[in-house]
């Protein structure tokens, strides 16, 4: 099979980047290393290349009306200006994708899904839209997305050359604008999957290549590097952000994985609905995070034992480059899922002692 | 790509270093930039019997795990308790300072030369 070449694809083997096929996409794992790549976001900032996301745009009078429908959250109620993370389920009430949705404008909407999950969901977009008075277009392959993250961000996009960078100080977390770079439109998020401040940039392909290498000009006293997305899946791990296809799943309903929430019951009428209202059997298991001693990770797959037997599985797992002990997403059964309990994971015939503890196991705010 | 011409490789792309009856072994730059930066190591205790082509140990990095094969069989003489201590350090140095375990050898397992590795890397 031949991978998608992102449209920065150029910029990141002059940078030596190693790659990794992502959902059909050839993506910089790292470029030099994970670790220095993951403290730079913890400190300074990172420049992410993200292109490889879906973006899914509905335009028309019915469009926030199809959202409501289609996805699990009340997306018609959304100010513009403002993002909201959504889900969009199946009809079991199951996870058919975690989503990043943007109000655009009183009858426009972005909705960006994973890229693992991009035809998955634009078809189910639009099937579920197709009453509504509203057009559906999946701009994936012509829309390039830059996100710049950590304590840096704002004041690199300050910095950089031909950014129109108003108003980003005063935007609040998961708010968007529409700025300019070269007098081309840019769509800026306060948005990330990091567990940082930070931003992420929409522009068309045909752009992203000069906006990368003026950020990274910009970025040069600011400390900023360039990241992969090794170091992207350790972050938002620290941040306690779930991964599709780890964490949410078709097997999943929103109550196992803590994201009841997400899901507006006020609605009479979406997608998933009776699904979620049939709710989930007495032992189905539950999203907990755990951690252990020493430096030795649980990873995905791995099983967690307890009493003597299997109570679950490890999702995602990872030495944390930030706290410096290993941390863990599983899925175990209710009965061990409560704060405090002690269970063991088994990494590769070793028994690992592992406690489940509140999530996110990193928070900025913690931490200033 | 380092890959220096003194020493002997193999498929699983370790590096051996022959000094008299001793075998140094290491895993060579390309393993250590594949599996990204190492977190962890487990190596054979000294005095551990090994034979040639089994499973001791482990390189974890942040990302993935990779299984230490030996490549001699024989008995271990010493853990690099540098590397355990400061497993980056396989990244950095993998031809030195990074060296893994040492072993007093009986037999050496299937190695090739740095050029036989070198064109099997490049395929």
């Amino acid at each position: 099979m031949t991978l998608t070449q992102s449209p920065l694809d150029a910029i990141h083997r002059e940078r030596g980047a190693s790659f990794t096929d992502f959902a059909g996409w050839d993506m910089p794992v790292r470029y030099t290393s994970d670790l220095a790549e993951h403290h730079a976001v913890r400190s300074s900032a990172g420049i992410f290349d993200l292109s490889h996301m879906a973006e899914i745009y509905l335009t028309g009078p019915g469009a926030a009306a199809a959202l409501d429908y289609a996805l699990a959250g009340t997306l018609s109620s959304i100010p513009l200006g403002r993002a909201k993370y959504s889900l969009i389920l199946s009809e079991a009430g199951t996870v058919v994708d975690d989503v990043i949705v943007y109000r655009l404008g009183e009858e426009k909407f972005l909705v960006v899904a994973n890229a693992g999950n991009r035809f998955p969901a634009a078809a189910a977009i639009r099937d579920r839209a197709e009453s509504f008075d509203c057009v559906v277009e999946d701009r994936s392959e012509e829309v390039a997305l830059i996100a710049v993250q950590g304590p840096n961000a704002l004041a690199i996009l300050e910095a950089t050359q031909g950014f129109s960078a108003e108003g980003l100080a005063e935007l609040g977390y998961y708010r968007c604008l529409p700025r300019e770079f070269n007098g081309e439109s840019v769509l800026v998020g306060r948005t990330g999957y990091t567990g940082e401040d930070g931003f992420e940039l929409y522009i068309d392909n045909a752009h992203a290549a000069d906006l990368w290498r003026a950020l990274e000009a910009a970025g040069a006293e600011f400390d900023l590097l360039a990241c992969g997305l090794a170091c992207r899946d350790t972050l938002r791990l620290e941040a306690g952000m779930p991964l599709y296809g780890h964490e949410l799943s078709l097997d999943l309903k929103p109550v196992q994985v803590g994201m009841e929430k997400v899901v507006d019951m006020s609605k009479d009428n979406f997608v998933g609905r009776d699904g979620v209202m049939a709710g989930v059997s007495a032992n189905a298991p539950r999203l907990v995070g755990l951690q252990s001693e020493g430096k030795r990770a649980g990873r995905a797959d791995y099983p967690v034992h307890a009493n003597g037997r299997t109570i679950g599985v490890v999702t995602s797992g990872a030495l944390s480059p930030t706290l410096g002990f290993p941390i863990a997403f599983a899925l175990i059964e209710p009965d061990f899922a409560e704060l405090g309990t002690t269970v063991t994971v088994d990494v590769r015939g070793t028994e690992i002692p592992a406690v489940v503890v509140p999530l996110p196991f990193y928070s900025r705010k913690a931490r200033s | 790509m380092s890959i220096p011409a003194n020493l002997q490789y193999t498929s699983e792309h370790e590096w051996i270093r022959v000094e008299g009856s001793v075998a140094v072994v290491g895993i060579t730059q390309y393993a250590a930039d594949a599996l990204g930066d190492i977190v962890y190591v487990d190596l054979p205790k000294a005095g551990t019997t090994i034979s040639a082509g089994s499973i001791v140990g482990e390189a974890e990095s942040t990302k993935s795990v990779g299984e230490l094969f030996a490549p001699v069989s024989g008995d271990i003489v010493e853990a690099n308790q540098a590397v355990i201590d400061s497993p980056e350090l396989v990244n950095s140095d993998p031809y030195g300072a990074g060296w893994l375990f040492s072993v007093n050898f009986s037999s050496i397992g299937d190695v090739m030369s740095a050029d036989d590795y070198e064109a099997m890397i490049a395929e």
